[in-house]
């Protein structure tokens, strides 16, 4: 009376769906998973080739010490070149910190207002407007900085030179402020609506909500939005090139010129021969370039993801 | 019933004056920009003509036009797009129709930021480094092109991962449930109900391109140039880099060349943008689910 199950083995060819479709998927999977890795490609590329032609250089000539304490950047000294950089991380920490104190305080204000105050078509009109501000190009920002800034300057403060600190800081505050804003304004939607509705239902007006509620809960996405345009304000070139006055010089106020290390790489790449020590030393400030804008690009996420985990 | 208190009164007045400070402080940030584009428009604005816009620089860039230098800035940001939206395009879909919540995933992330944030310079020196001297381009609207490519790259990653991501699950599903492998539904389903939010990033990567000067500078952009380029080997012009060029570099240039590019300059990327945030808005509304 015993059956025989019916045999799988016989329509294994029916249940294999392996048609054109099948392979045409996996293909496409497998060159999208290129696309996907990409990114992880490039980051890596950059380090690797810029390391590659700077390397060299910190092993054999470069001395240390002197690179981050010596204020004497003389690359093409013929006899005696020395590469000191302090007065290039001096430049370039005054001209971030001067956009800092201009655009920290301007754009999250904008951003509280944006986000909690203001409704409707004036939310609107604000967001696009700051969108576009974001978008002006760097270069545009440096003419800026040299042809009416400048002139500004000399005007009202009764100085010498315009190119300093104050200018390109503010154009640097100018440029890094609409940045902030936005990422600012998305921390502060992040809160969910049922907190501020609590707030509002014990009787708090907008302010206390936004002052107890909002911006504690809102932290770590503001502090990261700070962070992001301070790495902005570090790796600009073209705007703090033209508007920074371009010399090497300890400041004592801010209207003195100062020189940053993006800049310095933009001003001198085009004038020296390939593979020549001054070549390499380039090379060498964009690694430090590099390492300094990952490691505040990576704290400003893991801030961010902190928020997330909690 | 409540009768409002003096400390009501005090909270009321509190908010009130907050208010307006942060008002204040928007249109401050605001307000400069304006003025600042007031200026570039008046003095800017009569440089600009047929002639200006047609004709080469003459008289060691002291007279004449930005023909060549707009032709360059056209080549550069086409080149790079070819380069830049595919692998974006790819890269967003993986994220978005592919990638699970993995250590791989939060790799891919952290090097869309980082690519984002690290300084245009540096992208110069990896365009050099890599496009000029190791491939051995040389100098030329390839290298240059893609340097920017690589630097844009986040741009379009993340509009298009965006665009993907607002196709409601419940589409995807449908399709699977008729049998659909991953990449018909992607094709059929999730693209085209994407595509437009797609054009907008690349819309944003036009205008982004336009503008970028320290990548180009050492990698393809030419200070001047009597002719155009021929092919992709060759060295470009560049209007952003023109601008500093002519601002900068070469002495006796009357005001109104460089006020003229800037003005220029600012026009393409801010109508690019708002070609694409009405480009946005308009979906927005015709968005069905």
């Amino acid at each position: 009376m015993e059956q025989p199950l019916p045999s799988t083995h016989s329509n294994l060819s029916d249940m294999d769906r392996r048609n054109a479709d099948w392979y045409i998927d996996k293909l496409v999977q497998a060159l999208v998973f290129i696309g996907g890795i990409s990114a992880i490609v490039f980051i890596l590329g950059i380090f690797v080739f810029i390391t590659k032609e700077g390397l060299g250089f910190i092993w054999e000539t470069l001395d240390i010490r002197d690179y981050f304490l010596s204020p004497r950047w003389r690359p093409t000294s013929e006899f005696n070149p020395t590469y000191g950089a302090m007065a290039l991380f001096v430049g370039t920490a005054c001209v971030t910190g001067m956009a800092m104190v201009v655009a920290v305080p301007f754009s999250l204000g904008a951003a509280i207002y944006i986000a909690e105050f203001a409704t409707g078509r004036t939310r609107e009109v604000l967001k696009i407007l700051i969108e576009l501000l974001a978008a002006i190009p760097s270069v545009v920002w440096g003419f800026i900085g040299l042809s009416i800034m400048n002139g500004l300057i000399i005007k009202l403060f009764n100085v010498p030179i315009g190119l300093n600190i104050l200018n390109a800081g503010l154009i640097l505050g100018l440029m890094a402020a609409p940045i902030m804003t936005t990422i600012a304004e998305d921390a502060l939607k992040a809160v969910p609506d049922g907190y501020r509705e609590a707030a509002e239902a014990m009787g708090a007006t907008r302010w206390q909500v936004v002052w107890k509620v909002v911006l504690p809960a809102s932290k770590n996405g503001l502090i990261s939005a700070v962070l992001l345009g301070v790495g902005r304000g570090f790796g600009e070139t073209m705007a703090v090139l033209m508007a920074s006055g371009h010399a090497i010089n300890i400041p004592h106020s801010v209207f003195d010129s100062v020189r940053a290390l993006t800049a310095t790489i933009a001003a001198e790449l085009g004038e020296t021969a390939v593979g020549s020590d001054h070549y390499r030393s380039l090379f060498t400030l964009g690694i430090t370039l590099f390492i300094i804008t990952f490691v505040i690009n990576l704290t400003a996420d893991i801030i961010v993801r902190g928020r997330r985990g909690s | 019933m409540f009768q409002a208190t003096s400390i009501n009164h005090h909270n009321e007045a509190v908010q009130k004056r907050v208010k307006i400070l942060f008002g204040v402080m928007t249109s401050l940030l605001i307000l400069p920009v304006l003025i600042i584009l007031t200026m570039l428009i008046i003095r800017g604005g009569p440089a600009i003509s047929w002639e200006f816009l047609f004709e080469s620089p003459k008289n060691g860039m002291t007279a004449g036009g930005i023909f060549p230098a707009l032709m360059g800035t056209i080549a550069l940001v086409t080149c790079a797009l070819i380069f830049s939206v595919p692998l974006g395009v790819a890269s967003a879909i993986y994220l978005s129709e592919y990638a699970s919540d993995n250590w791989m995933t939060r790799l891919i992330n952290l090097a869309i930021i980082n690519l984002a944030g690290v300084p245009s310079i540096v992208h110069a020196l990896f365009g050099v480094g890599a496009f000029v001297m190791f491939f051995e381009f040389g100098t030329s609207i390839l290298a240059a092109s893609l340097t920017l490519a690589i630097m844009t790259l986040p741009v379009v990653i993340v509009a298009t991962r965006e665009s993907l991501q607002a196709v409601p699950h419940a589409f995807r599903e449908a399709c699977w449930n008729m049998g659909a492998t991953r990449w018909q539904t992607i094709r059929r389903v999730v693209l085209p109900n994407s595509i437009s939010g797609i054009l907008t990033g690349v819309i944003l990567e036009v205008s982004r391109t336009a503008g970028e000067t320290a990548p180009i500078m050492f990698t393809g952009a030419a200070f001047f140039l009597p002719f155009l380029p021929q092919s992709i080997f060759d060295q470009t012009m560049a209007l952003s880099l023109h601008l500093f060029v002519v601002s900068t570099q070469v002495p006796g240039v009357p005001e109104h060349i460089p006020y003229g590019v800037a003005l220029l300059l600012i026009l393409l990327v801010l109508v690019m943008n708002s070609i694409s945030i009405a480009f946005r808005m308009y979906l927005r509304r015709l968005k069905k689910w």
